[in-house]
C-alpha cells in the first residue's frame, strides 16, 4: 500500500540497499536515489567513521533502517542495550518506518548470525506478536516484518506460512514488508504456490516490498542476494503491485556487488512491473 | 546456551515449548562441522543425527532432514569464518590456513557469539589463545599479541569517542592533583613484536593479491605473495587510534608509553610523569603532550571505558 499507518504514511518510490562498495560514488557523484535502506546493525555503534558518514547520508538523502538481529521469534526477551542503541539509531535517521525478520536466531542471550524460521504455531505467533507489540511501543515507529526464505520446515508447525504471517501481523496490528524473492525461493523449497502466499496475506498492512536475486542449486534454492532479480520474481512482484498498490519497493544486493549504476538500473525496472497497478488504480 | 531438550518438542503450545524447540536447533546448527564440512553423524548423546534431525524438521522430495539440518549448520559455521578471517588478516597471515581453521572453529565452539553484531566476535580471542596455546604453538606468543592488535583495530574503528579536554582545563589544575582520561577507542600495546608492521604488509599483500587475481597471470603473482615474513622479536610500543575517523597505528617511545599508560590507570599528572623514569626531559614530555592534545586524545577523567558487550 502507498503510504498507511505501517510506514509512517511516507509515499516512497524505488530504493536500494547502502553498501560499502558504493560509498565514494554515492559522495562524489550525489546521485538521485529515491531512497536508501540501511541495515541498521552497521550504524548501532557508538562513533568513529560509520556515524560520520551515516550523517552525510542522512543531510541528502532519505533513508530507512532494516535491522537483521532483533528476532522478534526468539523466546528471549527482547535485549535492552540492543533496544537502546536501535533507539538512539531511530532518533539519528528519523526512519519513517522500521523493518526486521519474522524469524528467530539467538537462544539464551547466544546469537547465530542466521535468519532462523520459525514453526508455525499458535503459541510461537502469541509470543512473536507479543514482542513486537512491545519493541514498537519501546521505539515508537512503526514496525514491518519480513518473511524469510528457509530450506527447513517442522514438523510441529500447525499452519502455512502465510498463515502465520497473518496470524502474527493481525495480533501485533504490525506492517508487512513482503519479501518476494524470499516467497518465490521458499516456494520452490518446500513446493507450494507463491501466488497462493502473495494473495492470501493482508494487503492491506503491506508497507514495503523487498526483490533480490537468488541462485538455483540441484535440489535447492538459496536467498544470494547475488544477482539481478530473476523473472519469475518480477512476475510475482507485478502481482503483489496489483494486489497491494504500489508500494515502497526495495532492490537488496549483498554480495558481488556491481557499479552503483548497475544496483540503481536494476532497481528501477520495477517501474516497468508496476504499470499494471498504476492502470489498475486509474 | 542453555543443554536443549533430550528430544525436541512435538507441539509447540507455549513460550517454553517455543524455547525448548530453538534450543535444540540452535545447539545441531552451531555444532562443528566435520573435517569435510559436513554435520556431525551423532548427536551429543550418541544418538544418529538422521534420526535426530527426523524428529523435529519435514524432509522434501529433495532433501532430508539431516540435509536440510546441515544446511544452516554448513552456513552458520561459513557465515563465522568468513567474519573472523575479516576481522583478523594477520593472524590468518601468521598461522596459515590450516591452523587459523584449527583455533577458530575451537574459539568460537568454546566463545559462540553473545552479541547481536558481529563486530564482537573476536573479543575474547586473545585470552583463548593464551589458555589453549597447544592450538598456535609454536607461535602462540606472537599468535596472542596479533590477536589483541587485530582487535585494538575493531575498537578504534567505531568505539566511542568522549569530549577532548581543552588545554584550559589542563593548565587549571595543579598536576600533582590533575588526572586526564584517555579516549576509550585508543588501545596502548606494549608487544615483543613489531606486530604493526607486520599487519601493514599483510594487507599491503592482500590487497596487491586481490588486484593481480582480477588480470591475467594472476596464479603466478598469487604465489609470490602467499606469505609475509613473520616479524622478528623487538619490543615495540604502539597506540592504536583513530584520527578523523581513519585507522592509525602510532609508534610511542617507552618513556611516552608509560606516561599515557599510567594516566589511563588513573594516576595523577605528575604521578604519570615520573612514571616516564628518570630521564624523560621537561622538553620530551612538552613535544608528546602537545602531540597527543593535537591528536584529541584526552577526555575528562572518570568517564568509564566502556566497550560494547563482550
Ligand atoms: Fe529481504
Amino acid at each position: 500500500m502507498p503510504a498507511n499507518r505501517f510506514n509512517g504514511h511516507s509515499d516512497y518510490g524505488i530504493g536500494i540497499g547502502l553498501r560499502v562498495p558504493h560509498y565514494s560514488h554515492i559522495l562524489s557523484k550525489k546521485p538521485v536515489v529515491d531512497w536508501f535502506e540501511i541495515i541498521s546493525e552497521n550504524f548501532m555503534v557508538e562513533g568513529g567513521r560509520p556515524l560520520q558518514l551515516l550523517d552525510t547520508i542522512l543531510e541528502q538523502y532519505r533513508v530507512v533502517q532494516h535491522g537483521v538481529s532483533m528476532y522478534f521469534g526468539s523466546a528471549d526477551k527482547p535485549d535492552r542495550t540492543h533496544l537502546k542503541r536501535l533507539k538512539g539509531l531511530v532518533k539519528r535517521t528519523k526512519t519513517p518506518w522500521l523493518s526486521d525478520h519474522l524469524c528467530w536466531g539467538s537462544v539464551d542471550g547466544t546469537y547465530t548470525h542466521d535468519l532462523l524460521p520459525m514453526p508455525y504455531t499458535f503459541a510461537a505467533a502469541r509470543r512473536t506478536a507479543e514482542k513486537i507489540r512491545q519493541i514498537r511501543d519501546y521505539l515508537e515507529v512503526p514496525i514491518c516484518v519480513e518473511n524469510v526464505s528457509s530450506y527447513a520446515e517442522f514438523h510441529a508447525s500447525e499452519m502455512t506460512e502465510w498463515e502465520f504471517l497473518t496470524e502474527v501481523v493481525e495480533l501485533a496490528d504490525c506492517g508487512i514488508l513482503l519479501d518476494v524473492n524470499n516467497i518465490y525461493v521458499s516456494s520452490k523449497n518446500h513446493g507450494f504456490n507463491p501466488y497462493d502466499y502473495v494473495n492470501n496475506v493482508p494487503h492491506h498492512r503491506v508497507g514495503q516490498m523487498h526483490i533480490a536475486g537468488h541462485t538455483k542449486f540441484e535440489k535447492y534454492i538459496l536467498d544470494t542476494h547475488d544477482h539481478p532479480v530473476l523473472d519469475p520474481v518480477w512476475k510475482l512482484y507485478a502481482h503483489a503491485t496489483r494486489l497491494c498498490g504500489i508500494t515502497a519497493t526495495l532492490l537488496e544486493w549483498d554480495d558481488k556487488i556491481p557499479s552503483f549504476d548497475e544496483v540503481h538500473g536494476e532497481a528501477l525496472k520495477a517501474n516497468e512491473f508496476i504499470d499494471g497497478a498504476k492502470k489498475a488504480a486509474v | 546456551m542453555k543443554r536443549p531438550p533430550k528430544h525436541a518438542p512435538s507441539r509447540i503450545a507455549s513460550t517454553d515449548d517455543l524455547r525448548a524447540f530453538q534450543r535444540m536447533m540452535a545447539s545441531a546448527i552451531t555444532r562443528p562441522l566435520t573435517a569435510d564440512d559436513k554435520l556431525q553423524p551423532r548427536w551429543i548423546d550418541g544418538r544418529a543425527m538422521d534420526k535426530v534431525a527426523a524428529e523435529f524438521i519435514k524432509p522434501n522430495d529433495r532433501l532430508t532432514s539431516f540435509e536440510r539440518l546441515q544446511l544452516y549448520n554448513r552456513m552458520y559455521w561459513f557465515r563465522l569464518f568468513d567474519a573472523i578471517r575479516d576481522d583478523c588478516p594477520g593472524l590468518l597471515a601468521a598461522l596459515g590456513e590450516r591452523a587459523f581453521g584449527r583455533l577458530t572453529q575451537a574459539y568460537l565452539a568454546r566463545h559462540p557469539s553473545r552479541s547481536f553484531t558481529l563486530r564482537d566476535l573476536c573479543s575474547r580471542l586473545e585470552r583463548f589463545i593464551l589458555e589453549e596455546p597447544r592450538l598456535t604453538a609454536p607461535r602462540t606468543a606472537l599468535a596472542a599479541e596479533i590477536a589483541r592488535f587485530e582487535w585494538a583495530q575493531t575498537v578504534a574503528f567505531d568505539g566511542p569517542a568522549r569530549p577532548v579536554i581543552a588545554a584550559s582545563h589542563l593548565a587549571r589544575t595543579p598536576p600533582s592533583r590533575l588526572r586526564i582520561g584517555l579516549q576509550p577507542y585508543i588501545t596502548l600495546l606494549e608487544l615483543r613484536h613489531p606486530i604493526d608492521t607486520y599487519v601493514i604488509a599483510v594487507k599491503r599483500r592482500d590487497a596487491l593479491r586481490s588486484e593481480a587475481s582480477n588480470t591475467p597471470g594472476a596464479a603466478a603473482v598469487h604465489r609470490a605473495f602467499r606469505r609475509a615474513a613473520l616479524p622478528r622479536p623487538r619490543r615495540t610500543h604502539v597506540a592504536v587510534h583513530r584520527h578523523n575517523n581513519r585507522l592509525f597505528y602510532k609508534r610511542l617511545d617507552p618513556a611516552a608509553f608509560r606516561i599515557l599508560e599510567a594516566l589511563g590507570s588513573g594516576s595523577t599528572l605528575s604521578r604519570a610523569i615520573a612514571a616516564g623514569g628518570p630521564r624523560v626531559t621537561p622538553a620530551q614530555v612538552k613535544a608528546w603532550f602537545g602531540s597527543w592534545m593535537a591528536l584529541g586524545w584526552f577526555c575528562a577523567y572518570g568517564n568509564k571505558r566502556r566497550r560494547a558487550a563482550s
